[in-house]
């Protein structure tokens, strides 16, 4: 039933189509990385006609599907004159749906330092920036690595959703060799075994830096 | 608009009965997880890992597209069913497990103190206070679940996000079909969202 | 100076130019008043003791100095500009953020818990506040606050974490990043208050050294009566949010007039 001359056959296309994947991963994480910071910081500005737009975004952008927001920004931002490749499309999508989990991450981690220490700041007259950037932002980040690599690792498993915008990912690349060769068991098996390496060994790998962050 | 409600139907069937299956399967392998014989805790480490480590749109491709060669054909509806379920009962077995051990340990003793069964300690004393504890992380798990329904659309399923995608090639009033989209989902999941957060807010105040 | 001081606050007449000035200030906490129409004047370079009950307001008093609370009413004045507060054509209208940094330059705190950063070496606590807040170069900043923690005793220490300390070196090294700044006036929040009875001496000795060189005004927070009493031109007793008596140490302490001073002083000794 299985055919492994097939299988082997195959396997130099699919791992191109996985270098896509793993770029459109990194990259989106990168994105979510920045905005999401953004997203907090703005959050907890004192500025209401900042901080409400913002956390109204994020509430609406956890409440829907990333499937119809890739289709939205794929479909109707064109519509506005901004037309976008599948991979900026993709990145975007997947970027900006993550930021706002990674926001609520930052928010953990900024909620956890102390007053002492905004105050200890202000007492040297620090600028608002520079308590973020010297202050805030260095104790605020190394606790939740572990919880940030986690989803990174929840982002590549979501990259197969940018094929349904014609992004030619691992999946995507599986589903035109099924259809070309009208075997789609090995293709399909092979994607999801590549999933399940990839994501396993990172997760140890997280695992690992969870430990290593609780003993200092 | 009706077209975009019949999907609307699809996405809520397919959460309940999803959500059904995938909370059985969570209860099934969360104790089983905890169980004293070391197979039945690796068959079960095999399916959480299978179906946490590799993607969701992948396992429902692989079901739609691959099962039917060894002769397993099941519609769009089953498999989104079958797949949802299965990948969300491994992700919530894990909150089923914390919960179970997060009961202190005087609790089983005061039951056996009482000469109470294992199976009357789990169900009398442990459940009760377990179940309180997993209401939060299983009800983000049921947001999470409604969002994910829309992947089932690409195996053909007919439901909301299915629907909106038809309707726009069909009207070509992409920007008015896609919002709609987005918002009708959002009515369905925020709610819940609030529901959850009010939840946690009384638990943790300990009025429940 | 002592001497102006211990005029002025023997027959309450004001002959001198205040550097701050707290004018019936008012703080709430929700419906709690812990600071009730306030006033209260500081001479340049004086040292003042201010103590009282817990819960008394006297912490409050001197974190509105330092920005860190918001007066509910009132106003407070330092080196003559005021400080939560500027003067458009005449009208009082909340002060922006510039003019609260332009102010707060001049202020200066050293906190109960320290709140050192911790993941900065104790040179780099000292010296973030210059390169970033006065615009030093690194190699400026860097001797400067070797300087200061020489004075405070800690020039070996440089390259360590703040976990890797005493308390008592902790507060030393909060004492040398505030001082690298050159505030005028320093305050000082039950600075020994958190720390083990054997380490609340060298933070003391340290203080005592401050006070001595004199140029510099503080408002020290204190249950060190003995302290308080070595190196204060003034003490100040606070309870319920005013001030009950003012006057010398030695006229507080040995011979308070008001009921609830004497109180006070009495369970005091009691406990210790």
């Amino acid at each position: 039933m299985w055919d492994w001359e097939f299988t082997i056959s195959i396997l130099p296309l699919l791992l191109e189509g996985l270098k896509i994947t793993l770029i459109a991963t990194f990259l989106a994480f990168g994105f979510a990385v920045v905005v999401g910071l953004l997203l907090a910081i703005a959050s907890r500005s004192s500025v209401k006609i900042l901080s409400l737009p913002v956390k109204a975004f994020i509430e609406f952008v956890r409440s829907t599907p990333l499937l119809a927001q890739l289709f939205f920004i794929f479909y109707v931002f064109p519509k506005f004159g901004l037309v976008l490749t599948p991979l900026v499309a993709g990145v975007l999508g997947l970027g900006l749906h993550y930021s706002t989990y990674l926001s609520e991450v930052y928010r953990s981690g900024i909620d956890s330092i102390p007053r002492g220490q905004w105050e200890a700041a202000k007492a040297l007259n620090f600028s608002k920036a520079r308590t973020w950037i010297s202050i805030i932002i260095p104790q605020a980040v190394p606790p939740i690595i572990p919880v940030m690599g986690n989803y990174l690792i929840g982002m590549f498993k979501d990259t197969p959703l940018l094929s349904a915008i014609t992004l030619v990912e691992v999946l995507q690349t599986a589903k035109i060799i099924g259809a070309q060769s009208f075997r789609y068991l090995e293709p399909i098996t092979m994607v999801g075994v590549i999933f399940l390496i990839l994501s396993y060994v990172s997760s140890l790998g997280v695992r690992w830096l969870e430990l290593r962050l609780n003993q200092r | 608009m009706p077209f975009l409600l019949k999907g609307v139907v699809v996405t809520i069937e397919l959460t309940v009965m999803a959500a059904i299956l995938a909370f059985i399967m969570a209860f099934i392998a969360g104790f089983a997880r905890l169980s004293k014989f070391a197979i039945v805790r690796g068959i079960t480490q095999i399916y959480v890992e299978i179906f946490r480590g590799t993607s969701l749109l992948v396992q429902l491709f692989w079901v739609y597209f691959v099962l039917p060669f060894f002769g397993i054909e099941l519609s769009a509806m089953m498999t989104g069913v079958l797949v949802l379920g299965l990948n969300y009962g491994a992700y919530a077995s894990e909150v089923i497990r914390s919960s179970i051990l997060a009961i202190p340990k005087g609790q089983t003793e005061a039951g056996i103190a009482l000469n109470m069964s294992p199976s009357l300690i789990m169900k009398r004393i442990i459940l009760p206070q377990a179940m309180l504890i997993m209401l939060p992380p299983l009800g983000n798990y049921l947001i999470e679940l409604i969002k994910s329904t829309a992947l089932v659309s690409l195996i053909t399923l007919h439901d909301l996000m299915f629907c909106g995608t038809m309707i726009n090639n069909v009207t070509m009033r992409t920007i008015e079909v896609y919002s709609l989209v987005l918002i009708i989902y959002f009515l369905l999941a925020y709610p819940l969202t609030l529901a959850i957060r009010r939840l946690e807010k009384r638990l943790s105040a300990g009025r429940l | 100076m002592s001497e102006i001081v211990t005029e002025t606050s023997n027959n309450g007449i004001q002959n001198f130019e205040p550097i701050v000035r707290y004018q019936k200030v008012s703080k709430s906490f929700g419906d709690t008043e812990v600071i009730k129409e306030l006033d209260l004047d500081v001479a340049p370079a004086e040292k003042i003791g201010i103590i009282g009950p817990s819960g008394s307001g006297k912490t409050t008093l001197i974190r509105m100095l330092m920005t860190l609370e918001k007066p509910t009413s009132g106003t407070i004045e330092v080196d003559g500009e005021l400080l939560w507060h500027k003067r458009v054509n005449g009208n009082l209208v909340p002060a922006d953020e510039k003019h609260l940094r332009k102010v707060r330059s001049k202020v200066g705190m050293i906190f109960q818990q320290f709140n050192l950063f911790p993941h900065m070496t104790m040179l780099r606590n000292v010296t973030e506040a210059p390169i970033h807040v006065l615009g030093l170069s690194r190699e400026e900043a860097e001797e400067r606050a070797i300087t200061m923690l020489e004075k405070v005793g800690l020039k070996d220490k440089l390259d360590q974490y703040p976990r890797q300390l005493s308390g008592g070196q902790q507060q030393r090294v909060a004492i040398a990043r505030a001082l690298v700044m050159n505030p005028k006036i320093m305050l000082f929040d039950e600075v020994t208050s958190a720390l083990d009875p054997e380490l609340v001496e060298e933070v003391l000795a340290v203080i005592k050294e401050i006070a001595l060189e004199g140029n510099m005004t503080m408002l020290l927070v204190t249950h060190e009566m003995q302290f308080a009493r070595e190196i204060a031109d003034r003490i100040v007793f606070i309870n319920g949010g005013t001030i009950i008596e003012q006057g010398p140490p030695e006229e507080i302490f040995e011979n308070p007039k008001h009921e609830r001073t004497q109180n006070f002083l009495r369970r005091f000794n009691k406990k210790n």
